[in-house]
């Protein structure tokens, strides 16, 4: 637990924390809404904007690609709702209408556009790259005070920080409407709450949260997080204020948990390089869930809790 | 045929419902092309408790949700005491039918009543002590202080019933637009929620409920407004619940011999 | 253009023929197993199913190695990914039925740690050598180039058998899916129909990850019954034609991508279905958009007009800006708000048929008649002449007013 670890995890960790919370903040009340699913098809529709914005400026920069990735979940969410109402379509099917489409075109742009020279793929898109953030110039936990060592910590870091802290102040300051318009839409509209305004900016959070992580810790991480801890939370208690922190509890340990296994338990088990840290966090999370799914206090509905 | 013609274009002056708790005007809502609630025109009596009269899928609900702009309307125009919906929110208080809720939600009796808290506390201000003692006094009255931290999923449909009351209470409306408060509620809730109703009429509030239940009209109620798609009949129950008006509004539907039951005006 | 009517017409070779045979049928048998969940409203628990492809590949993958195989054998490579993706399938339906939790939760958990398991088995192969992965990406986005012959055939005979199941087993999933109630009253075994519909898709899925991917075969299963549901209202048309919208889209996609360079089959097939997509939303008689949005002003007119000839026969004042201009522009009033001739004789018409529909509700009490009455539709519609006669009869006084 020294140099190297400040080093090499320490940056990694917390921005795997950081992304974790930015997602399961508002994946809560995704999930309360039977929304969960918004969430896949965001992240899904993450990789045909960064793409847009890549042939549009010409370069690999993180703010139009966050931009065009930002652009795309809007994109995505009017669409779902468009087809939803004008078609007349379940929710699930036009989401799954949208996102696959989307991220379609984005794999025919990259395929079109001679995107293969540059470090823009797939994959990356899928797994992100959480293991290569690391603190060059750390050379210990003193560091941590030293402003030209900090000066190295990756961009990455600052940028989902200041995220995760203004989804939690917007989740702090919307609170009873996100709450009320959840639980009860239709007594909220008649106190003169815009619920569907409330709904459209909780995808529009999700979609901010999604973008900021994808890029350091990949999609995959992102559908996990914004379910994952939600959902396990969700089943340990019976009061919302709870529930949220208990998710933000299992999301922290999802991300140290997922990377530290990631890249000890391999050597642990005598093999020798590390596997991935966002495929594992995912993993991790599942575990917590499939664990509050088979011994949560509160695992099932009020009405089934004799047949269990 | 000869009488001379006049203008029929008026301006927005006063007339006679300009007070009323509830005024509607032409209301139409419709569901994709079939409209649901047609041409509605409707003023409820200040200080009245008004029965909402029809058969399933006569528009009672819909008009209700419409008049408080939770569902959209094709045409129409609606006011609360003589003003805009927008400026008087607070003086209506609210009870959407139970089964409109998701009562899985992670949420205690004590804090849904709290919601009825949240047009006077704000967005961000901070409950204090005497609100919760608000709070749990709404319970009270509903006779549901020892459920206040019960999980709502666990309460009786008569308890979700009695809980979504307090929360109507605690708003501290002047107009209460309840629907269908007593749909699948136990006799023993039905009594309670009539008891606290008949309260709040007692102290110049205006209560309007949709009801089921032809046999109770009389005894709950002392005015009513029958409609079906549009309105058959609204006044005072004593002139509007007869079997002229029940008839128009529920057409064969209503057996002769449930009529009888009724004591009504020319049976 | 020579490429493209070559792989047309079936003549680019082996491979693009087969693949083109094989996407055509797994089009088709995508859109028809695919219509069931859709009309069981679960459309996405193929989304689950697809990603807990991933794992299977991967672990199929290590185990070929370590029993000394080749480990990229495509049979071997289904098999896993087949049984993968059916361990998810349970997973989704146990968290649903057993705990609180919705189905979109459940579906949402697992392909999401079903696929970071994968990606994490994908890791391990890669650190085990250079380029003895190599293939294994292919089975997120699908890729055609390359492809040995006896893939191309695995392909089309599972293309073809799961067209084959989809016809044996079309009776008993399509009643389940209508109408699952009345299916368990008729001795169905609904929950086995269910894991059979599941089953399929698996089946489809398997098959087609090869050639559009894991996560593109998503859209193969959902889009074409959501494009067939603009064209029909009959139930079971909905099924073949979203086979056959799926098959088409199979057929010209792999057509499209086998006759052009850097136009990957699985996206070009999406694409093709997506396209046939919209323009069923737009267009299609009765349910698509433009339809809609006609008859609703249509219909907004009909309120309107009528709400504002009620209220002139009524002698009430029209307070709506719209109404008054609709009735200025009918010539039932006039420009200084007074009701012209026409607009009076017309108001009077509809107050006697709201007259009429009173009559009508006391005369005929049955609800199945007088329950039609909706303001708007003509009361000519609903009952006879003579019916209206009576009506008119019992209404007494002025007998008749003046028709328009």
């Amino acid at each position: 637990m020294g140099a190297e670890f400040v080093q090499f995890s320490l940056v990694p960790i917390l921005i795997g924390v950081f992304a974790s919370i930015a997602c399961a903040l508002p994946g809560n009340f995704l999930v309360l809404r039977k929304q969960a699913l918004i969430g896949d098809a965001i992240s899904h529709v993450v990789l045909p904007g960064i793409v847009v914005a890549f042939l549009v400026t010409g370069v690999i920069a993180t703010a139009p690609m966050m931009l065009g990735a930002a652009g795309a979940a809007i994109v995505a969410v009017i669409l779902i709702e468009a087809i939803k109402r004008l078609g007349g379509i379940e929710p699930g099917a036009a989401m799954g209408v949208t996102f696959t489409t989307l991220f379609a075109a984005g794999v025919l742009l990259l395929e079109q556009s001679d995107t293969s020279n540059v470090h823009l793929d797939v994959e990356h898109a899928l797994m992100g790259n959480l293991e290569s953030l690391i603190w060059l110039r750390a050379s210990g936990w003193a560091s941590l005070t030293d402003p030209v060592a900090l000066s190295s910590v990756p961009d990455e870091l600052w940028r989902i920080a200041v995220v995760a802290g203004l989804i939690s102040a917007l989740t702090l300051a919307f609170w009873r409407w996100l709450k009320i318009s959840t639980f009860d839409p239709g007594f909220a509209q008649a106190l003169g709450i815009p619920t569907q305004a409330v709904g459209f900016a909780l995808v529009v959070v999700a979609a901010v949260a999604a973008v900021a992580a994808f890029d350091a810790v990949g999609s995959i991480i992102v559908i996990a997080m914004f379910i994952c801890p939600p959902a396990a939370a969700r089943l340990m208690t019976n009061t919302l204020t709870t529930q949220v922190w208990l998710s933000l509890g299992f999301a922290t340990i999802s991300a140290i948990g997922g990377y530290v296994l990631a890249g000890y338990g391999p050597l642990w088990l005598g093999g020798q390089n590390a596997v991935s840290a966002a495929g594992m966090i995912a993993a991790v999370s599942g575990f917590v869930l499939a664990l509050a799914c088979l011994f949560g206090p509160q695992r099932t509905r009020a009405g089934a809790a004799a047949e269990a | 045929m000869t009488t001379t013609p006049r203008p029929v274009l008026v301006s927005d002056t006063a007339d006679d419902t300009s007070s009323a708790p509830l005024a509607v005007r032409g209301l139409t809502v419709s569901y994709g092309d079939k409209p649901a609630v047609f041409s509605v025109d409707a003023t409820f009596v200040p200080g009245s408790m008004t029965a909402i009269i029809g058969p399933n899928g006569a528009g009672k609900s819909t008009m209700l949700k419409a008049v408080l702009g939770v569902i959209p309307r094709v045409s129409g125009e609606t006011t609360i005491f003589g003003a805009p919906l927008g400026s008087e929110r607070e003086r209506v208080a609210y009870v959407p039918q139970r089964a409109s809720v998701d009562w899985d939600f992670p949420t205690t009796a004590l804090d849904v009543v709290m919601m009825g808290l949240y047009r006077k506390v704000g967005l961000l201000g901070r409950f204090r002590r005497d609100d919760r003692a608000q709070a749990r006094a709404c319970l009270a009255r509903v006779g549901m202080e020892d459920f206040a931290d019960r999980q709502i999923g666990q309460l009786s449909g008569g308890q979700q019933q009695r809980v979504f009351l307090a929360r109507a209470l605690a708003q501290d409306a002047d107009l209460y637009v309840l629907d269908e408060p007593f749909a699948g509620v136990d006799a023993a809730t039905e009594r309670a929620i009539i008891e606290v109703l008949k309260d709040l009429q007692a102290r110049g509030k205006t209560v309007i409920a949709v009801h089921h239940d032809l046999a109770t009209v009389r005894d709950y109620f002392d005015h009513v407004f029958l409609m079906n798609v549009r309105k058959i009949a609204e006044g005072p129950v004593d002139q509007a619940f007869t079997t002229d008006t029940l008839h128009a509004t529920y057409g064969g539907r209503l057996e002769a011999t449930h009529l009888d039951q009724l004591e009504l005006v020319g049976a | 253009m020579q490429a493209f009517w070559d792989a047309l017409t079936l003549n680019a070779g082996y491979n693009a023929a087969l693949v083109t045979l094989g996407a055509a049928m797994l089009g088709f048998a995508a859109g028809t197993s695919g219509t069931f969940l859709f009309l069981r409203k679960r459309a996405l628990v193929s989304d689950a199913v697809a990603h807990a492809t991933l794992p299977g590949v991967g672990l199929a993958f290590l185990i070929m190695v370590a029993l000394g195989g080749d480990g990229r054998n495509l049979m071997g490579l289904l098999a896993g990914s087949a049984m993968t993706a059916w361990l998810g399938l349970l997973t989704v339906e146990w968290m649903a039925r057993r705990t609180r939790l919705g189905e979109d939760t459940a579906i949402g958990a697992v392909l999401s740690v079903f696929f970071g398991i994968g990606v994490v088995l994908l890791t391990v192969i890669q650190s085990l050598g250079q380029g003895r992965q190599a293939g294994l990406e292919d089975f997120l986005l699908g890729s055609t180039a390359g492809m040995l012959f006896e893939d191309a055939v695995v392909i089309a005979i599972g293309g073809a058998l799961a067209v084959a199941a989809t016809f044996v087993l079309r009776r008993p999933m399509t009643l389940v899916a209508f109408d699952p109630g009345y299916a368990a009253a008729s001795g169905v075994d609904v929950r086995r129909i269910d894991l059979a519909m599941m089953g399929l898709v698996m089946a489809v899925t398997v098959v087609g990850l090869k050639i559009v991917g894991l996560i593109l075969i998503v859209a193969m299963l959902i889009i074409p019954p959501v494009t067939a549901r603009f064209w029909t209202e009959q139930s079971d048309r909905v099924i073949w034609y979203a086979g056959a919208l799926g098959g088409i889209a199979g057929y010209l996609g792999a057509v499209l991508s086998a006759s052009a360079p850097a136009l990957p089959t699985g996206p070009i097939i999406v694409l093709v279905s997506a396209a046939l997509f919209t323009l069923s939303l737009l267009f299609a008689p009765a349910r698509g958009v433009l339809a809609a949005v006609l008859r609703h002003r249509q219909f907004q007119r009909r309120v309107h007009r009528r709400q504002g000839l009620l209220a002139l026969a009524h002698d009430e004042p029209i307070r709506e800006v719209y109404t008054l201009r609709l009735l200025r522009r009918d010539g039932y009033v006039r420009g200084d708000g007074v009701a012209t001739d026409a607009g009076r004789a017309q108001a009077a018409k509809i107050a006697r048929d709201e007259r009429r529909w009173d009559i009508a509700r006391e005369v005929h009490q049955d609800a199945g008649l007088t329950g039609r009455y909706d303001g708007l539709t003509p009361i000519e519609q609903v009952f006879t002449p003579d019916e209206i006669a009576e009506f008119d009869r019992l209404i007494g006084g002025p007998r008749q007013v003046e028709e328009v």
